[in-house]
């Protein structure tokens, strides 16, 4: 995909979040209300039509030709590097996903070792004690510090004699 | 290494969870959620942050209490994530009254409230009318009126948020004394305050807790409260009913659990509660703030809010806020 | 003036009791490291901290936690210059020409600047508060929403030159940050708003810190990685160094800017004192009006120095003027002040305009804390420089995941939500596709951070008035702030007709 497509394909796409919001906005009153000057769907809806127009007029560029981006057929995003952003996009999300399930002392270990071992390809030692050693102090600072309780998931039983030990 | 001396650390903490508790009698294992039904610095907030500092102070809990505030939609997040950690045993809540007004207004939010553990009623925080103290011409309610009167439309109410506590008293006194004051929504009941000691607003029905300190500095004074009696702080401030009115108004500040906590757990939340009911310091902050309501707790609480409830709805049917 | 003297004095001498000193130290590094972290600004460190304070008496207890305000406030720089992010939003103008700065291998300038600019502007701020408080509280009181609008709408024109050239994806930005800032709930209708899809998270509305560590975090760190994959694995800035030499070389280029570090100064005090306002209003601001006094205005947002000294002098200026009307009025002029506030009623204090008379030292012993705060804060951030500056010599591949790590934290332990995590990691992603696509985002931050405090008190005022805009000119405060307001938003319109005219003319 070339970014003058990914331009038109993301202008698109805006233009319709847009008229999600304006249609969303369409609850609250969005006229003049006596008495009252602006609605409560006021601010958000006629916003969100400006957002529209601004679409339109970046989809009118577009088709004019006009400015660096509209013009540019270089590749929106090489393989390679859609390889490397994409694996960290993704490795994210199911670490968030992970977090619910197995907590954030199972998902950030797991994250850690992925990104060290996997593409950062460092020494299988370095990489497990930096997986282990970071949530440690993760813990320490939030939880016992800071008194944060973060997401456990299964593995809150596990956490049950730390509470008792330093909180 | 590393991998062995991890696995060692497992097993360890492995063998002592499976070990029975000897203690009799439940206590909370893991720190407890305390959910506020409003913002960061608001009343319910304060008085959330003395709670555990009190619990804090005196090492009422083996474990820390840690406020979560969820002001989302009038209490409506905090509802639905409570009435959510159904069965959970530590989670509790600090409720207004927006505990009835939201579910009532929001029936989409599928909470019902007689679903929610009872744990304890701290108190009921009062309201009263107040003017600016360079308002030499007003001086009792008969005064007020007149003076509302004349000015009509462009006599204007602060209040917090339309439909809130703060509109059904200006709705009450609208209706009483037929005045057409305007009602201005501002966020959170300090903001309200410092609206009238700064003269962009006439009057509010302010907590006493949110206007002590104009007050005290004789920036503002009260008129009447919404109260049975004469609150001991403001004694030349009558009350409505002394004045022919029969309304009165309280706002709750009470520790909710979450629905199907168990009975152990409950009875455990309800004897820490008491405790820093009759603690030193949440007296003295009772009679600073002219807090009013005794403890309440168990059925008692229960059917005090199925009576505010019905109250609530009749209050909010009269206004046209819910059909 | 003698007297304000002598009760100063009576403040210090409480302050160099031993166990108030050390409570300072310990405020002031303890603040620094949670502002120091992307999520976790003063407000998560004063609250958190609070319940502790019954350990040490009331002047103790206050002074230990306005040495987190400030640690935070120093230390919210940090992570805006070394990784990008801001940690709260008091931070977000200094990243625009921070990161850049650091980028260019002059993060030790950056932070000694910011350091330095910090200290300013708190010690000028806290002159002034010593000195000017009741006159000032004065003007805080009468400040309503017609006033505040047309500082919000001050706030937009100082502004209005950070999208870039193209007018259309700049206003796209703009209005989109409006419009989130206005999802979850609507105050003055008192109804649910823009519940996108009813899911029920997005009844608390879009937190500025969500989208912030999602553009600035997520989204800038998955720029880097490309940059990274296309450099061939280069580290994530270039060498930075701290020698004497370099040093005393920063200190030079340090008092060039001493006009917009001396200007941050008083305009984020004037700003911090406004109820409501608090410091981020103050730091854009002031952003603002240095790249406009600027000689080179056109560096602004690729490293000037005064855009990172302006904005740290005014939100460290505008955190001990939002001290004032808290002690003067009770009324919180920042979300950290509402919480000390809070600490204020634990402690059995009435904040109000009677503090001052029944509780004097607690007062004057907070009042010299803030000399002292500033001074500590200075030497503890000097000093962990270095340190900073060594952690930046990390390989990418190792500090990287740490980055992703912290982000994610610091999305979930604000709201303790799973849907901020998601939110988030949505914003980082489409941000930087929007980002190749050269939308600026700057805007939709700004938005988000001034949207709640304009639509509430522009609807406010129109109630008030029955809905004629002729409230916002016929005050005596809120009249001026309009004029200049749109003065400075018409400005550049204004120099491009006159230069068009220039060019027709020769």
């Amino acid at each position: 995909m070339t970014v003058r497509t990914a331009e038109l394909l993301m202008a698109v796409m805006m233009g319709a979040f847009s008229v999600y919001l304006m249609y969303k906005s369409l609850e609250l009153p969005i006229g003049w209300v006596e008495d009252e000057g602006p609605g409560g769907g006021a601010w958000p809806f006629w916003l969100s039509a400006v957002m529209l127009i601004s679409c339109f007029g970046i989809i009118y560029n577009w088709f004019r030709k006009k400015g660096k981006i509209a013009n540019s057929m270089k590749t929106y995003i090489q393989s390679h590097v859609f390889i490397e952003v994409g694996a960290v996009a993704v490795a994210l999300i199911i670490t968030v996903a992970l977090f619910s399930f197995i907590g954030i002392y199972g998902a950030l270990p797991l994250f850690l070792l992925f990104y060290l071992k996997v593409l950062g390809k460092h020494r299988w030692l370095f990489s497990i004690t930096f997986a282990v050693v970071t949530p440690i102090i993760i813990f320490y600072f939030f939880e016992i510090t800071l008194k944060i309780i973060l997401p456990k998931g299964i593995t809150e039983p596990l956490f049950l004699p730390l509470y008792k030990m330093f909180l | 290494m590393v991998k062995k001396i991890t696995l060692l650390a497992i097993a360890g903490i492995m063998a002592t969870v499976s070990a029975p508790s000897a203690i009799a009698g439940w206590t909370p294992v893991k720190p407890v959620e305390f959910v506020v039904m409003a913002g960061k610095g608001g009343g319910a907030d304060k008085a959330v942050r003395l709670i555990q500092s009190i619990i804090a102070e005196n090492e009422m809990a083996p474990v820390p209490f840690t406020p979560v505030n969820k002001a989302g939609g009038s209490g409506a997040e905090a509802l639905v994530h409570v009435n959510g950690r159904s069965g959970n045993d530590h989670t509790i809540m600090f409720t207004l009254n927006s505990f009835y007004t939201t579910p009532l207004r929001q029936p989409k939010l599928g909470v019902d409230i007689a679903d929610f553990t009872p744990i304890a009623r701290m108190a009921e925080d009062t309201f009263l009318l107040w003017v600016h103290s360079d308002r030499k011409d007003i001086n009792n309610m008969a005064d007020f009126a007149k003076a509302a009167k004349a000015k009509g439309k462009d006599w204007i109410m602060a209040g917090t948020g339309k439909n809130s506590e703060d509109n059904l008293l200006t709705d009450f006194l609208n209706g009483a004394y037929g005045l057409q004051m305007k009602y201005v929504p501002y966020k959170g009941g300090g903001k309200v305050a410092k609206e009238l000691a700064g003269k962009n607003a006439d009057s509010t029905v302010n907590n006493p807790s949110e206007q002590l300190g104009f007050y005290e500095a004789g920036t503002t004074k009260a008129l009447a409260s919404f109260t049975d009696e004469r609150l001991p702080l403001f004694p030349n401030a009558p009350t409505f009913k002394e004045l022919g009115e029969d309304y009165v108004y309280y706002m709750q500040r009470t520790v909710v659990g979450a629905p199907g906590m168990s009975q152990e757990a409950t009875e455990y939340y309800q004897g820490l509660f008491k405790d820093v009911f009759n603690s030193k310091k949440w007296q003295e902050y009772r009679t600073k703030k002219s807090l009013q309501g005794d403890l309440l707790q168990g059925d008692a609480l229960m059917s005090y809010w199925m009576k505010e409830r019905d109250v609530h709805e009749v209050m909010l049917k009269n206004m046209g806020a819910i059909k | 003036m003698l007297e304000i003297l002598g009760l100063l004095a009576d403040g210090f001498t409480i302050v160099f009791q031993l166990q108030n000193l050390l409570l300072i130290i310990g405020g002031c590094a303890l603040g620094l490291f949670i502002g120091a972290m992307p999520g976790l600004g003063s407000v998560n460190g004063v609250a958190i901290l609070l319940p502790l304070t019954f350990l040490v008496p009331p002047t103790g207890a206050i002074i230990f936690l306005a040495a987190i305000y400030y640690g935070a406030m120093y230390g919210g720089a940090i992570s805006s210059i070394m990784l990008g992010i801001p940690g709260a939003s008091t931070a977000v103008a200094t990243t625009f020409d921070g990161r850049p700065l650091a980028k260019q291998g002059l993060a030790d300038l950056a932070l000694t600047g910011a350091a330095f600019a910090s200290f300013i502007g708190g010690t000028i701020a806290v002159i002034l508060f010593t000195f000017f408080a009741p006159p000032l509280a004065h003007v805080a009181l009468v400040f309503g929403a017609p006033e505040e609008f047309a500082l919000m709408m001050l706030a937009f024109a100082t502004f209005v030159g950070l999208g870039n050239d193209d007018l259309f994806k700049t206003l796209f930005s703009i209005c989109i940050g409006l419009v989130l800032s206005a999802v979850g709930f609507d105050i003055i209708s008192g109804e649910p708003r823009l519940v996108l899809w009813d899911i029920i998270g997005f009844m608390h509305g879009v937190n500025f810190l969500v989208l912030a560590i999602g553009i600035y975090g997520i989204g800038e760190m998955l720029w880097t990685v490309e940059e990274h994959v296309l450099g061939g694995g280069k580290s994530m800035m270039s060498e930075a160094n701290v020698t004497v030499k370099r040093t005393i070389t920063n200190i030079k280029l340090l008092a060039k800017t001493w006009k917009a570090t001396i200007m941050g100064s008083f305009l984020g005090y004037f700003v911090g004192i406004l109820p409501a306002a608090g410091a981020t209003p103050g730091s854009l601001m002031a952003y603002g009006i240095a790249k406009q006094i600027s000689k080179e205005p056109e560096k602004f947002g690729d490293g000037a120095l005064e855009g990172v000294c302006a904005p740290e002098a005014a939100n460290n200026a505008a955190s001990t003027g939002s001290m004032l009307p808290m002690l003067t009025l009770g009324i919180p002029g920042s979300p950290t002040t509402a919480i000390l506030l809070g600490g204020m009623v634990i402690w059995g204090l009435e904040p109000g305009p009677r503090l001052f008379v029944d509780h004097g030292d607690f007062v004057w012993g907070l009042i010299a804390s803030l000399y002292a705060a500033n001074v500590f804060a200075l030497l503890i951030n000097i000093a962990f420089i270095p340190v900073f500056i060594k952690i930046l010599k990390t390989p990418f591949t190792i500090l990287a995941p740490v980055i992703f790590v912290l982000c994610l934290i610091g999305g979930y332990a604000p709201t303790q939500d799973m849907h901020d995590v998601w939110l988030m990691l949505a914003f980082g992603i489409v941000g930087y596709l929007m980002r190749k696509l050269d939308y600026p985002l700057a805007p939709a931050v700004l938005a988000i951070v001034l949207g709640p405090l304009a639509e509430p008190a522009l609807r406010q005022s129109l109630i008030i008035s029955d809905g004629s805009f002729s409230i916002f000119f016929n005050r005596a405060y809120a009249g001026p702030i309009m004029v200049v307001a749109l003065v400075l938003l018409f400005l550049p319109l204004l120099k491009m007709a006159y230069n068009k005219y220039q060019s027709v003319r020769s």
